[in-house]
This record gives structure tokens, sequence and C-alpha cells, in this order.
């Protein structure tokens, strides 16, 4: 479903965790795959939830609910991994979201997008880049690229010296 | 068309920086042997190439600087001028203008000009009243080589002296000798017309010639031979092969065409007598209508001419070896990579079916793919020799700068290594180089002081030992100064103080991080980065460094470095649902063993009454879930200690292509990388170097918990 929209700015691909409705630039999704089995890499914050081999590549996925405080994803038949392409520290990577569900392609003119309300939003105000509209629900659009930086990754190692061994999932 | 000709400018580009890499070498060597003519005229070659191909591709610069640098070079090679060390400095110099000049992004047009203007000024001056560059290189002559190598044609030659040739003083024999110089050459000779010995004239030249030549002389030189014998002789030259068709079947005439061509029988005779079935040379012969010399004549022409005509394809044979773009490489390594996972799925898939015509399929995919495998990677391995003669230029740059003088002995150039590993081998390398230069070596003051020749000798050698490759870089310095180490690390809070380390232990003290700043024992390498870096470098490798030194005899470091970075064997272990994967290189055993107690994170075994340590992977990983009774333990060799790690199950041998984790696990230590496995799912390499620092470093801070 990607694919038909890759030219179109104003498409946005909507998916859902809990009952928000989110959605990220269509141009930095790359596909949607079905949850498959994640391997999880030890000693790494739960929100970084493991790998996944996608075609023969180790591609790291991210629960965004557990890096929005929103509670761990559970595995429903509608979950699905969004693939998405995003700059990290000047380097392209592939990385893989993990979504309640996957709504639609969905098009919104940038009038119609809203500047990030000061708070009240269920998430970090950093993280959105603005919000949309669809019928009477809000959608929260994702800044793909802030989502990422701010794993700070780069201090990751360090942070967890100290960390108390974490729960990992079996 | 114009793709082309961009492609043929970029092959010249890359050919040329290899040539100007052995001209290096070769001015390298001819610094130590300065009257070997054999260099001279492969340094004068190389240059002559540079030129040569430079003018026909259109880097007029190139040639045209060349060219004065290489009628100097012509000048030396006859002997008209020495070599001293003015030329030679100016002579790399000259290489790096070249290369830049090669370099399209590089400096300004004018900026190089001039400064290719200085070094030939500077070369003027070494060359005295050398000629000032007025030839155009365009113009200048074809390498030698291609003259010989011109097309080859081939020659029918009748040569039949008049009986009196003799009389008149030619020697027939001789005008012959003078025809087979000029390239290959088959003679048959006529003797019907010898009349019986009593009735012989001696004085008479009764013979005559049929010749086949195969040369690169056009007919006028092969008649000018006979040119004072023109009217003694009957002379008929005719081409066989002119050696533009590129087809051999033009030149395999059959014997009847060949006489009919001679003139020796018409068309009709030919006919007439192809019109029985026999051997067409006796039905000749036996008819009379060519006699049997002229039909063994022509059957001598027809095996020469195939005979010559089949040794051209054996120099196209001479290429030995193609020239691939990396990415081409690149792209059959990962495609073999892929493949590697797919026999592996396959296998695992046959195993549970349990089908014996599968799994001998299966078998001999396998084998097969090992096979492609092996000598896929074996494509990409070089060897490291081009990687170390680079580093000539920079020790001599070096010594030079700091007034030492330091002589570098190479060893094992042949060694090979894959491609990606001695690409990224070279920053490291030449940062331990500097460092022995730069530190271990002393001044040669100092040096005959401590009664050691004046000139240091640093030793870089390389060697294949088992399934590594071993580099080792070893100066006759001053060696490492354990005292002041001590005294840095302890300040640095690396370690506790008063200590009790083996001096290895504080040599490899430097290869921590946050050990070497400025004013470090041995950091000042003049860039700014320290020991860590080089060992993060080799680590990244996957390989390991250490460091060993006598105090006032030198420093050795050595470098272990697997072969290749795309495929390992591996160990397959698992530990509560997930897998992990061992590099098998390091694995000396599994044993199992009845836990006794909980709670220990880093426990220590009881091998056959040794004490090994170790690490528990379920806590170090913090993974959930009840632990078996009996554990099965892989015991690892990690920088010459024997570490236990102890899991839940070990699955087998695996063979795995690498994958990266990738920038969001940059700084995870324990892993090296992913791989997957047979169902698709990944398994995490351990890096256990990694895993048993750590878990030393959870223990206490002191490395030495483990020499206990």
């Amino acid at each position: 479903m990607a694919e038909a929209a890759n030219s179109n700015d104003n498409q946005y691909l909507t998916f859902t965790l809990e009952r928000e409705l989110f959605a990220l630039d269509i141009g930095s999704v790359r596909e949607v795959l079905e949850l498959v089995n994640i391997t999880r890499v030890p000693r790494t914050p739960d929100y970084i939830r493991g790998v996944i081999n996608l075609r023969g590549r180790a591609v790291p996925v991210v629960d965004l609910k557990l890096k929005f405080g929103m509670g761990a994803t559970e595995r429903t038949v509608n979950t699905c991994i969004i693939i998405v392409e995003v700059n990290l520290d000047g380097e392209s990577t592939v990385l893989g979201a993990l979504a309640d569900s996957v709504q639609e392609v969905y098009e919104m003119e940038s009038a119609q997008i809203e500047a990030t309300p000061r708070m009240g939003t269920p998430i970090k105000a950093d993280f959105i880049r603005g919000m949309g509209k669809s019928g009477d629900q809000f959608i929260i659009i994702l800044d793909i690229n802030k989502v990422f930086t701010s794993l700070e990754l780069a201090g990751l190692a360090q942070s967890l010296g100290e960390a108390a061994p974490e729960n990992a999932e079996a | 068309m114009i793709n082309q000709e961009e492609a043929h400018r970029a092959a010249y580009v890359e050919e040329a920086r290899d040539l100007l890499a052995d001209l290096e070498a070769s001015l390298l060597e001819l610094e130590n042997s300065p009257g070997n003519v054999d260099l001279l005229h492969k340094i004068f070659r190389a240059l002559h190439t540079v030129k040569g191909s430079g003018a026909m591709f259109g880097f007029d610069d190139i040639a045209a600087f060349t060219h004065d640098v290489e009628s100097i070079f012509d000048r030396v090679r006859n002997g008209q001028l020495g070599v001293d060390r003015r030329l030679l400095d100016l002579s790399f110099q000259a290489c790096d203008h070249i290369r830049a000049l090669l370099d399209p992004g590089g400096e300004q047009e004018a900026q190089l000009a001039a400064a290719g203007r200085v070094i030939l000024d500077g070369f003027r001056a070494v060359g005295g009243a050398a000629q000032p560059a007025a030839a155009p290189a365009a113009k200048a002559a074809p390498p030698p080589e291609e003259t010989k190598h011109g097309v080859a044609r081939i020659y029918r030659l009748r040569f039949k002296p008049h009986a009196d040739m003799l009389g008149s003083g030619n020697n027939p024999l001789h005008l012959l000798e003078d025809v087979q110089a000029l390239g290959d050459c088959r003679l048959y000779v006529h003797t019907e017309s010898v009349a019986v010995l009593s009735e012989c004239d001696p004085e008479a030249c009764l013979v005559w010639w049929d010749c086949v030549l195969r040369s690169e002389a056009d007919a006028a030189t092969i008649t000018d031979v006979f040119v004072f014998a023109e009217d003694d002789c009957e002379l008929r030259l005719d081409v066989l092969d002119s050696g533009a068709t590129a087809n051999g079947e033009a030149i395999h005439r059959k014997l009847g065409e060949i006489l009919v061509a001679r003139g020796d029988i018409s068309a009709e005779d030919l006919e007439a007598a192809l019109s029985s079935q026999r051997r067409l040379g006796d039905i000749l012969s036996e008819k009379g209508l060519a006699s049997p010399d002229a039909v063994a004549s022509a059957l001598c022409e027809q095996q020469a001419v195939q005979e010559l005509a089949q040794k051209t394809p054996e120099r196209g044979e001479k290429t030995a070896s193609i020239r691939v773009a990396a990415d081409k490489l690149d792209a059959l390594v990962d495609l073999v990579g892929e493949l590697v996972i797919v026999q592996a799925q396959i296998r695992q898939a046959v195993e549970d079916r349990g089908d014996p015509a599968l799994r001998g399929l299966a078998e001999h995919l396998e084998r097969l793919a090992e096979n492609l495998r092996d000598s896929t990677l074996s494509i990409r391995m070089l060897p490291i020799g081009a990687t170390f003669a680079k580093f000539r230029r920079l020790v001599r740059d070096l010594t030079a700068e700091l007034h030492k003088e330091i002589e570098l002995v190479t060893q094992g150039e042949e060694t090979e290594l894959d491609k990606t590993v001695i690409e990224r081998l070279g920053d490291p390398l030449v940062h331990l180089l500097r460092n022995s230069i730069d530190h271990g070596i002393e001044s040669p003051a100092d040096r005959q002081d401590a009664g050691k020749p004046a000139a240091g000798v640093i030793r870089l050698s390389a060697a294949h030992a088992g399934g590594e490759v071993v580099i080792t870089v070893a100066d006759d310095g001053a060696g490492l100064d354990a005292k002041a180490i001590r005294r840095r690390a302890e300040e640095r809070g690396l370690i506790a103080p008063g200590i009790e380390m083996t001096p290895k232990e504080l040599y490899n003290l430097i290869f921590l991080p946050g050990f070497s700043t400025a004013k470090a024992v041995t950091s000042i390498s003049g860039r700014g980065v320290g020991m860590d870096v080089v060992k993060r470098a080799i680590d990244a490798l996957r390989g390991s460094v250490e460091i060993d030194s006598v105090p006032g005899r030198g420093t050795t470091i050595t470098v272990r470095l697997p072969l290749t970075l795309a495929i390992i064997d591996g160990l397959q272990v698992q530990v509560g649902a997930e897998y992990y994967v061992v590099p098998l290189g390091l694995v000396e055993e599994c044993v199992e063993m009845a836990r006794e107690g909980d709670g220990a994170q880093a426990g220590v075994l009881n091998m056959r009454g040794q004490a090994v340590p170790c690490v528990r992977l379920r806590e170090a990983f913090a993974i959930n879930g009840p632990h078996p009774v009996i554990e099965p333990i892989v015991i690892v060799t990690v920088d010459g200690t024997r570490v236990g790690l102890a899991v839940d199950r070990v699955v087998g041998e695996h063979q795995t292509v690498i994958k990266s984790l990738g920038p969001l696990y940059r700084d995870i230590e324990e892993f090296s990388g992913a791989t997957i496995r047979g169902d698709g799912r990944l398994a995490l390499i351990l890096d256990v170097a990694a895993l048993v620092r750590r878990a030393a470093e959870a223990d206490g801070p002191q490395p030495a918990a483990f020499a206990d």
C-alpha cells in the first residue's frame, strides 16, 4: 500500500496505538509487515524490541507504545511492523515500528494540518509534526526522525552499564 | 560513445594508479640499489606507459609532464645522470603530482600546473642542462611492445634459384636464413630435379624451396632479402593470411586448392582427381598431374599454416587476470551469502522431512554451496603486499622528517586477506607504524649511546596461522616504560594503585580508552588519536591486538585478524528462547556441569584441576526463566585465557553469514552481528572478548581477576 503513493507529499499512512490514531509521512514508509519473530538483543532498552530478519537484513524493531509510555504492545492478529527509513545522525537507516493496527493511506492538505498544541497531547510534543483530522478523530502526525533520534542511541551502552537487568521477553 | 570514452578514461586512471604504485615501489628499491639497471628500465617503462596511454585518453597534461620526467630517467638509464636523493625526492613528488592530475575533482588547474613546473624545474636543476620540455607528448613514439605485437601475416614464398645462381656468388642458404630471421618459418625443399651423382653438376643449384612464413614484416621487406639475387632466381610471394581475417577458416585450405593456387595443377585437373575417392595426394601424384614432391610440399604448407595460425590465440590466453569492479564482487558475495542461508534452511527442512533421496540432494547442494562460497571468497582475497608498499613511502617520509634512520623490513607480502579487511586495516597499521617511528625508535645518537646500530629496524610481517592472519609490527627501539604506564593508569583510575600486574598486562593497558591522551607514554602520534582507536578498528574487524615489549630492545605489536568478514563458522547455543552463535575458532570444548548453587554471576569452574572463570549467559543477558540442572558449558579461549560460557543448550555447528546489526546497536559491544537461522529467525553472534571483558568489569575494575 505504500508504493502507490510515493510521489505524493500529502499522503500519510495512518495506524493505531491503543485508541489513538497516528500517521507517518508516506515518504518515509518502506513497507508494512505482519508481526514476525523478534530476536531480542540483551541489555538494550525495553522499547527496542530486538531485530527481525527482513529478507536477509537485520532490522531493529522499536515498540512505539513503550517508547511513548503507553505500555507494551501485545501481539494480536492486527499487530504490524511498519518499516520506515529514518535519518540517524545523517545516516539513512531502516527501522521497524510496532503498531497495533495499520489503517489506510490518508490524504491531508497541508492547510488541514494544525500546529501541535502546547499541552494535552498523549505523547511528547517534540515527536509530533502536526495534528490532522479524520472525521471527528484527531490524527497525530509523527516526526519520525525526531522520534528515533531521541532514542539517544549513542549513549545507549553507557546508560545500560549501570542499569539494572531488565526483563527480557521470551 | 561518450560513455565508452568515459569508461576508457576511468580504466586508464585505475591503471595509472597501479603503475604509480609500482613506480613508487621501484623508486624505493632504487634508493637501496642505485645501480640496478633492471629497476631503471622498469621505472622507465612505467613512466612510458603512463605517458603513452595518457596521451591516448586525452590526459594531455599528464602526458606532457610525464614526458619530461621520462626524459630525465632516460638520461639516468643511459648513465648520463646519477641516482641521488634529490632525484628520488623529486621523483616521489612527481608521482604525487601525476596522482593529483589523475584526480578530476582535485586542486585548481592553475595551481597544479604551477606545482608541476616547480617539480620539473627541480628536475632540470638536477639534470643540469636537461633539454626543456619541447616534444609534445602526443607524438611520443608508441611503446616498443606495440610494434612487436603488430599484425602477423602468413606468407607463401617460392624461391627457385636458377641453376647458375651459385656462379654469381649468391648463396641461397644465406638468403633463406635471412627469411627465417623475419619470423616463424617452415621450409620444404624440392629435390626432384637433382640428378644421380654420376651426372651431377656440382656447380649448379638444382634444389628449390617452398616456404611458409609467419611474420609481421610486410611483403617488401621479405622481397628485399632477395634484392641481389632477383635476376638469378624465380621468386613468388603470396599472402595467405593477412592477419585481418580473424577466423582461421579461410586459411585452412584444402590440399587441392593450395596446389591450384600455386599453379602446380589446374582447377580442371583437381576436379578430375577429386572425382575418384582416394586420397587426393596419392591420386594426383599417381596420375602424374602433380609430382609427389609438389604434393608433399603442399601438405607441408597446409600443416604449417595451420600450426602457425594456431599460434595466434595463444597470446590471448596470456591474459591471466581480469579487472572486475569491486561492487560487482560485493554483490556476488552477498548473493552467495544468501545462498548459504537458504541452503542451511533447506538442510533443516530436509532433516525434518527425513526423505533419503531429498537428503542426498541436499548434501550435494551443501557441498556445491560450500565450494561456491570458498571460491567466491577467494576472489576477494588480495595480497597484503600493496598495503605494505605504501608504508615504505610513509616510513621514508617520516624518518626524513624526524631525522631518524629507520629501515622497514617487510615479510609475507603474499599473505592474502579479504579486500574489506585490507582496506580497513590500513589506518590502524599506519598508526602503529607511526607510533614505532615516533616513539619506538630512538634518535641515532641515543641508539649509539645504547650500543645499538644508528639505524633502527621496523619489521612488518604478515603470515597465516590457522584460520587467522597474524600481522606484527616490531621495532628494535627503546621499548615501553612499564613504570610510566602504571603511573599513568593509576592516575587515570584505570587500575587500583599498587596492584600486582605482569609487565605484559601493563603494556596492554595502553589500548584502554581513556589511557592515551596528550603526554601519555605512547600516544604522541601527531594525529591526536590513541591506541584505543587502533584497538577499536581491529576489534571491528573481529581481530585482536596485543603488545609486548622488552625495555631497551624494542616493542612488538601483534594483530590477529580473521581471513574474511563475510562468513564465520560458529557454534550455535540456546539460552531461554533465544539463539546465539559463538565463533567456532574460539571454542575449545564443550562440557556439562551440574549446577551447584544459584547466585554467582561469574563462577569459577574446576576444569580437570584448573580454575576456569565462567560467565552465565542467562545472567549476563538478564534472561528470566529456569536454568537447566545440568548446564552445558562452552569453553572458549579469549586473549590466551580460558573462559566458560554457561548456556541452556548447545545446538551445533552453524556456518553463518554475518549481518550487521546496524547503527542502532553500534555501541552494544557483546554482539558482533546477527545471522539468520535455518527457520528464518535471527541469532546474535557473540563477541566473546567483549562479553568476558564486561563480565570482568562487573566483578571489579581489575583485569587481573582472571589471572588467578
